[in-house]
Order: C-alpha cells, then structure tokens, then sequence
C-alpha cells in the first residue's frame, strides 16, 4: 500500500520556526534561572569560595542571623517598607478612585504626572529629592527615604487600583447612593471592598518595590537609616561572602512566595 | 491611537468632583508636586549656579557647568554609557522577543505558567541577581572553578570586571523588564492577520518581520523605555561588575553628589540625562503611537 510508504515529513518552515522559538525560550530561561539556582545551592556549602562543593551546612544562615548590622539593616528596610505601604495605599486608592470616577480638566495632567515616578530613572529621583531636602534644611534619615520610596511606590498601587476600577459596575455606586447611602459612605463601604483584591496586590507591590530600592535610599538615606539593599551593595563590593548567598537565597524563596500569591490574587480578582 | 473612545456614554454620571473629592484627590496632587515636579525646578537651578570652594552651592548664574558637561572627557563617558545601554537593550530585544512570542502563542495553561516564570526574576532585586553573576565569574568563582575542573589551562582568567561582565549584568538585569511588555503586545495580535499573511505566500520570515514586528512595536517601544533609559544610569550594577574602570554616567552623576560634592556640575550632567529621558520617552511614544494604529 502506497500510504505505508509515506515517511515522516519533512518538517516545514514553520514547524522548524516553532522548534527554534521553543528551544530558544528554554535557552533563555536556562539563563534566567541558574545563576539564582547557583545562589541557593551554594548557601549551603561550607566552603568560603564558590570553586568547590566542601560539603552541606546552615552556618551561613546562623551567621546570618547574628550579624548585627546586617539585621539592624533588614528592621529599618522593614520599617520603611510597611510604612511606605501604607502611605502608598492610602495615596494610591484615594487618587485612583478620583481619577476613574470623575471627569475634570486636570484629570489629564495629573494621570500623566503619576507615570513620571514610574518610568523615570531612579538615579535623577535620588539627586532631585537630595537637593531638595538639603535647600529645605531637612536632615536626611528615615523621613526622606520613606519619602523617596511612596513617591515611586504610591503610582504602581494607583494603577493597580485603577485597572479593577475600570472593571467595576457602575451601577454599584448608583445602588448605594439609591440606597441613602452618602458618597462617603458609598465609597469607603462599597467600593473599597470590591477593590480589596487590587489594594492587595498594590501594596505587595509597594513593599516588595521599597524592600528592594537601592538607588534612591543611597541619596536620601543616613549612616543611622541604612537600609538593607544598601547593606548588601557594600558587602558584595567587596566580594564573595556566602552569608549575601544565604540572605538572597531567603529574598528568593520571598520573591516566589510574593508571585504565587500576587497569581493567587488575580485570580480572585478575575472572579 | 489606542486612547479609550473619549465621553461617550459614560459608565454612571460623572459629576465634577465636590470638596471632599478634591480633599482626597489634594495629598496626591501635593505629594507629586513636592517630590516631583519641585525637586526637577530645583536640580534644574542649580546647575545654573556656582559652587564655592567647601562644596556649597552660590547662587549666582553661570554656564560653566554645562561647559563642562560638553567636555571631551565626560562627552565619552556619556557616549560610553549610551552605548552600554544601546547594547543591553538591543541584546534584550534579540533574546527576549523569541520568549515573549512564544509565551504569547502558547496555550492558555502553558502561558500562565511561563509567565509566573519570568514574574520571579521580575520581582527578584536585580542587586540579589547582580552577585549572582559575581559568585559565578569572580576569579575565585564558580565559572574559574569548572574551567580549572576540566583542565582547561591557563586560568584562573579574569572575567570579571570587563566590558562583557557589565553588558551581562546589565542583560540579566533588564531581560524580563523587556519580555514582558513585548509579550503583552504579541498577546494581542490577532492571529488571522498572522495566517493571512501566509496565505499570501509569505515565508515565515516575510510574516514576521512584515506584520508580526510591526504590530508588536508598541511593546518593543515599551520594553526599550524601560531598558534603555534605566540602563544609562545604573551606577550600581557598572560599578559591581566593571569594578571602576569603565566608569558610566551614573557613577559620575553618584560621585559629584556624594564625593567630590560638586552638585551643581552634578545637577548639569543631571538636566542632560533627564532631557535624553525625556526625548527618548518622546520617540519612542509617538512610534508606538503611530504604529499601533
């Protein structure tokens, strides 16, 4: 029969394209990932140097925990982190719903305004806000890093906000005012609630944003409130230490933690 | 242009805002006015002004700065620092535009898992990934390891500290700044434009580069500002990986503000780079703009 002498087919060009494609992405997350694997693995190998595999120990880890300036840095990172958040949050929502809800001739302007903390670069951020404490004689400290970091923070939880706003039912609002309810009362018991998924997932955002932020702290920060990134800029300046490998291997079991949950929140979101 | 279709027929009745709205509308306007648009007026005085001899700042106009900024020695770091920054981000668009298409072509289950796959490095603090790097091709690292491990003679080599290790660690660093808004614009191309295309008697590299690039160029356009701009003035990641010898506009700029405390050269070398933002956010705007259709 003709139909048994049939080879395999020579595979197309968009077949050999879609190998390429496939085999590329995982090229490229190969890349991605294993200098984070290396990171994790080799926090727990004895040795000082990353040449050889000694053998397995949590020493890094125990030092880790008692290095004082290392965890004085990781209080004031959390500090500034929650409180960033809350600032963020507060900032964010309030502007977020006044954006979406109303129409005004500002409204433009000030959309295009919040993308600025955004995309501009954080090295301009630093050297502005610095000038601008020192010309209003403010000392630098825990103060301006906190203002640093709400001022890129605050945007990515508005637009968050923003997003699940747009997906909202008008006629919530309209029910609740029907309803005898204040524009207030609307807002703080009605719509709040509904955005809880977005104003979750703002503030993980905000926190994990400031946790991480180096370059605006290293302007507006003091010798008193260093904070973590900066910590850890200044030991691996220096070189390999394999207690930076044990605390980034924490900050990426963190960071999966932070994505499964951000998923997890969207999916809420979507229902 | 993709602008949502303007007032049409409003979603509720959009009344101006009363008192209590501009109440909670005001911190924000204030925050943005006070720490940001206050803060660019003043960088932009001051590099205007002079500087006296223990690092303050006078206040009396002068160009001198900017002279300065046009000299031959920081016109080079300036160039040095675009091109590092051109390179990273023309590497990431090669490597990056294959995984973003691909997500986007994916099935729905295998996208969302390929996406949680980039959202880890994304979220992962690129100074956690820069030591990475460090531990891998330091001259005691991982990389001189295996090689000395293989018998490879002549090590250990130097890897880093060169041109190559900062170019790496700026692409490891930016890569998933680029893939994924690339894949939000691939994600949104409509598939029988695609097979049209081949109907057409388009190979798949006609397809591609006639009406696959095209229609994704707002996310390319995206994912350069994000990359690019970013890239010129990251001091922290030239600074780990280069050592000081190939010092960028970022360490120049840091060294000003925190060293030699000339701010007001700072600040001039400051304005430069925040009009070369500006324009580039420009460019790139309008072309996605006009390519979006």
């Amino acid at each position: 029969m003709p139909a048994s002498l049939s080879r395999p087919s020579i595979p197309s060009g968009l077949k050999l394209l879609n190998w390429f494609l496939s085999g590329w992405t995982a090229l490229v997350f190969i890349f991605l990932y294993v200098p984070i694997l290396v990171l994790v693995v080799y926090s727990f190998n004895s040795s000082r140097l990353n040449i050889v595999w000694e053998s397995f120990t949590f020493d890094w880890y125990a030092r880790l925990l008692n290095d004082g300036p290392l965890i004085r840095a990781a209080k004031n990172s959390l500090v500034i982190a929650t409180v960033t958040t809350v600032l963020s949050v507060i900032l964010g929502t309030g502007g977020a719903w006044l954006l979406h809800r109303y129409r005004y001739r500002a409204a433009r302007g000030i959309q295009t305004l919040v993308a600025i903390p955004m995309v501009m670069p954080e090295i301009l951020m630093g050297i502005s806000l610095l000038i601008l404490f020192a010309t209003a004689g403010m000392n630098l400290g825990f103060t301006t890093v906190i203002i640093g970091h709400v001022t890129f923070c605050f945007p990515f939880v508005l637009v968050a906000v923003q997003a699940r706003l747009q997906g909202l039912d008008p006629a919530l609002e309209e029910a609740a005012l029907d309803l005898g309810a204040t524009p207030l009362q609307a807002f703080w018991r009605v719509i709040v609630p509904c955005l809880q998924p977005a104003i979750v997932a703002g503030a993980l955002m905000a926190f994990t944003l400031s946790m991480d932020e180096l370059i605006v702290t290293f302007f507006t920060r003091s010798a008193a409130a260093t904070t973590l990134p900066i910590q850890v800029y200044g030991l691996a300046r220096v070189g390999l230490n394999p207690m930076l490998n044990a605390l980034s291997a924490i900050f990426i079991v963190a960071t999966v933690a932070f994505v499964l949950f951000s998923d997890y929140l969207q999916k809420l979101g979507r229902r | 242009m993709h602008a949502p279709a303007d007032p049409a027929p409003l979603p509720g009745d959009r009344r101006h805002p009363g008192w209590i709205a501009w109440a909670l509308l005001a911190p924000m306007v204030f925050w943005l006015a006070a720490f940001v648009v206050v803060p660019a007026a003043i960088l932009l005085v001051y590099s205007f002004c002079e500087r006296d001899e223990v690092g303050g700042v006078v206040f009396r106009f002068t160009l001198e700065n900017y002279q300065r900024v046009f000299d031959p020695v920081y016109l080079r770091i300036f160039a040095r620092s675009i091109g590092y920054a051109a390179l990273t981000t023309a590497i990431c668009v090669v490597v990056g535009y294959p995984v973003a298409y691909t997500i986007a072509r994916a099935s729905e289950v295998w996208r969302h898992r390929l996406l949680l796959l980039v959202m880890v490095p994304f979220w992962t603090s690129f100074l956690i990934r820069t030591y990475a790097w460090i531990t891998i091709l330091k001259q005691e690292g991982l990389l001189n390891g295996f090689l000395q491990a293989m018998h490879a003679g002549g090590g250990p080599f130097n890897l880093l500290y060169t041109p190559a290790a900062v170019v790496i660690g700026l692409v490891y660093a930016y890569l998933p700044f680029m893939i994924l808004p690339i894949y939000g614009s691939a994600e949104k191309l409509d598939n029988s434009l695609i097979e049209a295309a081949y109907d057409l008697g388009a190979g798949p590299v006609r397809a591609f580069s006639a009406v696959i690039v095209p229609l994704t160029m707002p996310g390319i356009a995206a994912g350069t500002l994000l990359v690019f701009v970013p890239a010129i003035g990251m001091f922290a990641i030239t600074d780990l990986m280069g050592g000081a010898k190939v010092p960028m506009i970022g360490n120049v700029i840091q060294n000003q503000f925190l060293q030699a405390r000339n701010w007001p050269f700072g600040a001039a070398l400051g304005v430069v780079f925040m009009l070369m933002f500006v324009v580039t956010y420009g460019l790139l705007q309008r072309r996605g703009a006009r390519l979006a259709g």
